[in-house]
């Protein structure tokens, strides 16, 4: 099968992006030790970011039944810059540092979860069939929480606006690497979960009306894809931060490669390749260029002009 | 039989169904005919599930659809909505073996693929089942749909509005083509027409809505009268008679 083929490409090269991340440019003597783990931390950093951030956009995209829209594009960059800069208002500079990052995470990836499935369990409650309208009310979210943000903003000092400033880009290079357990964990899960229900995504994807034609409990099914997509969005979001068009990158790329509908096929493709594109893109910033740059900013600059050519060749339904 | 009762349907302040009753006999092509917004989607959508239950009941050859698991009615009865697009890209093929989703949940056998290919066949879309569905043209596609709805292999098909796109030669032959799957396999159809001709030539039940109300039903002769259909469409209609059958003229 051509789709095997292409998958197990896929894996080879995360291999082998893998192994020039670690073994390039190593040093010899003690520091040898020191270096390795430090890098297979940033590595395993960036591969669980890729995989949760491929897997939740892909899903996300066949409940929405569109290929433009991703959780971030939907506001979750927003509501995670306002929990830090709640958090910072509510407990100042030294309560905020003094948080033990554990329960940071944990009450992040919970708080995330648990508003996305709030704002949309509202919505789907009548029927679950008005996604352009949840989608609006996503975007219009966003706009509040954006907008609720610089107000809170306008009252915080200086200094504490600028630990919040701080906490709210995104950046590969400071992950925080005791958060990894908590995010391999929860990655771990939400993948297997996402791979159980590969068939009955398929029938989804058909639309509305033809997947209960073909007894898929789609009132029921919908809820739970959508809590899937707000934890796996979370985990990427905590670890690095709001990066708004890497999701669109990944899955463009994903259904450009794999010519397929089934989702067996695309999930694995998207994690993959989506770590793949962090990797190397990190590789590059890092190694190559010196860190004469940031490999998110890279990221939503072609993120954001693969949006517009998706906007302008009109691709968006 | 699909007994129909005390069924109501709203949309907001919009009263669509209004107190119907009725009974769907089995075995038989039922048409159901009207001008726009008498409510004939939403009584389909309503019997097969695709709309939820606001008042009344449904009954599918005696069991209410209302506690009947979903997937045991996928069993029972297949139901084609009108088309919109959908995101994935697919081949002709892959969609209609989705047909058999119901009975295999995901793991196909045999008998799956040869029920494919059958109903296929049965389109003229064989040469068309490698093709994406987004390279045919709007008429393949709809065959596409009706094969995976024939794939499917219920005792009931629920259509809506199933010759939209289809040219006078395919409008023909699945029309043919449904009245054979009554007459030699013992289905059931259940479809809207806007076409009256096409309900006169091969349905064997014809039921008349306007308002959100059933106004006649029976047999194709007792209900595709001038004086019915004239009060129906509010327009001028006269019935002819061709190869025994009603022929209803409204050019002039």
């Amino acid at each position: 099968m051509a789709r095997r083929t292409v998958l197990l490409a896929l894996a080879a090269g995360l291999a082998a992006v893998s192994a020039i991340w670690m073994l390039q440019g190593l040093p010899s003597g003690p520091a040898r030790g020191f270096v390795l783990g430090l890098r297979a931390e940033r590595l395993a950093g960036l591969v669980l970011v890729g995989a949760s951030t491929g897997i939740a956009t892909i899903l996300f995209q066949t409940v929405a039944a569109n290929r433009v829209l991703t959780p971030q594009i939907m506001g979750f960059d927003a509501l995670y810059i306002l929990l830090q800069t709640l958090l910072v208002a509510a407990l100042g500079i030294a309560g905020f540092a003094a948080l033990p990052v554990w329960a940071k995470f944990a009450g992040e990836v919970g708080v995330m979860a648990l508003l996305s499935s709030l704002l949309f369990g509202a919505l789907l409650g009548q029927g679950t069939r008005d996604i352009p309208r949840m989608i609006l009310t996503g975007v219009i979210l966003g706009v509040m929480f954006r907008a609720l943000n610089a107000f809170i903003g306008r009252v915080l000092d200086p200094n504490e606006f600028a630990v919040v400033q701080q906490a709210s880009f995104a950046s590969f290079s400071k992950l925080d690497a005791t958060l990894l357990p908590a995010g391999l964990v929860l990655t771990l899960v939400g993948g297997i979960s996402a791979a159980r229900m590969a068939g009955r995504l398929d029938v989804l994807a058909l639309g509305r009306d033809s997947a209960i034609s073909l007894g898929l409990r789609q009132g029921r099914f919908v809820p739970m894809v959508l809590a899937l997509v707000a934890i796996m969005t979370s985990v990427a979001t905590a670890l690095v931060g709001p990066i708004t068009f890497f999701g669109l990158i990944v899955a463009g790329l994903t259904h450009g490669m794999m010519r397929s509908a089934r989702h067996a096929d695309l999930l694995p493709a998207a994690a993959l390749i989506a770590a793949i594109t962090l990797v190397l893109g990190q590789l590059g910033f890092e190694r190559l260029m010196g860190q004469a740059g940031f490999l998110s900013v890279g990221i939503e600059f072609a993120g954001g002009l693969f949006f517009l050519f998706l906007l302008i060749r009109g691709r968006i339904r | 039989m699909i007994r129909i009762s005390g069924l109501g349907h709203r949309i907001g302040s919009a009263r669509i169904l209004d107190d119907i009753s009725a009974d769907l006999p089995r075995g038989a092509l039922t048409a159901l005919i009207g001008p726009n917004g008498a409510g004939k989607s939403t009584l389909l959508r309503l019997i097969g599930r695709l709309e939820t239950l606001q008042t009344g009941q449904i009954a599918l050859d005696g069991r209410d659809i209302r506690h009947t698991p979903t997937e045991a009615l996928a069993l029972r009865m297949a139901v084609l909505g009108q088309q919109t697009a959908i995101a994935s890209r697919l081949r002709l093929r892959e969609l209609v073996a989705f047909g058999r989703w119901p009975h295999h949940r995901g793991r196909p056998r045999p008998d799956d693929a040869r029920i494919v290919e059958d109903a296929l066949a049965a389109f003229g879309l064989l040469d068309l089942g490698g093709r994406f569905l987004d390279e045919v043209s709007g008429g393949q596609a709809q065959r596409a749909y009706l094969a995976m709805t024939v794939a499917q292999d219920t005792d009931w098909l629920l259509l809506d509005e199933p010759l939209n796109n289809l040219d006078m030669a395919h409008a023909r032959a699945l029309m043919a083509r449904l009245a054979e799957l009554v007459r030699e396999q013992k289905k059931s159809v259940v479809t809207v027409i806007h076409e009256v001709n096409y309900a006169a030539a091969w349905a064997d039940h014809v039921v008349a809505m306007k308002g959100g109300r059933i106004v006649a039903r029976g047999a194709p002769h007792e209900v595709l009268t001038s004086g019915i259909l004239t009060q129906l469409y509010d327009t001028p209609v006269e019935v002819g008679s061709h190869l025994g059958r009603p022929l209803i003229l409204h050019h002039a």
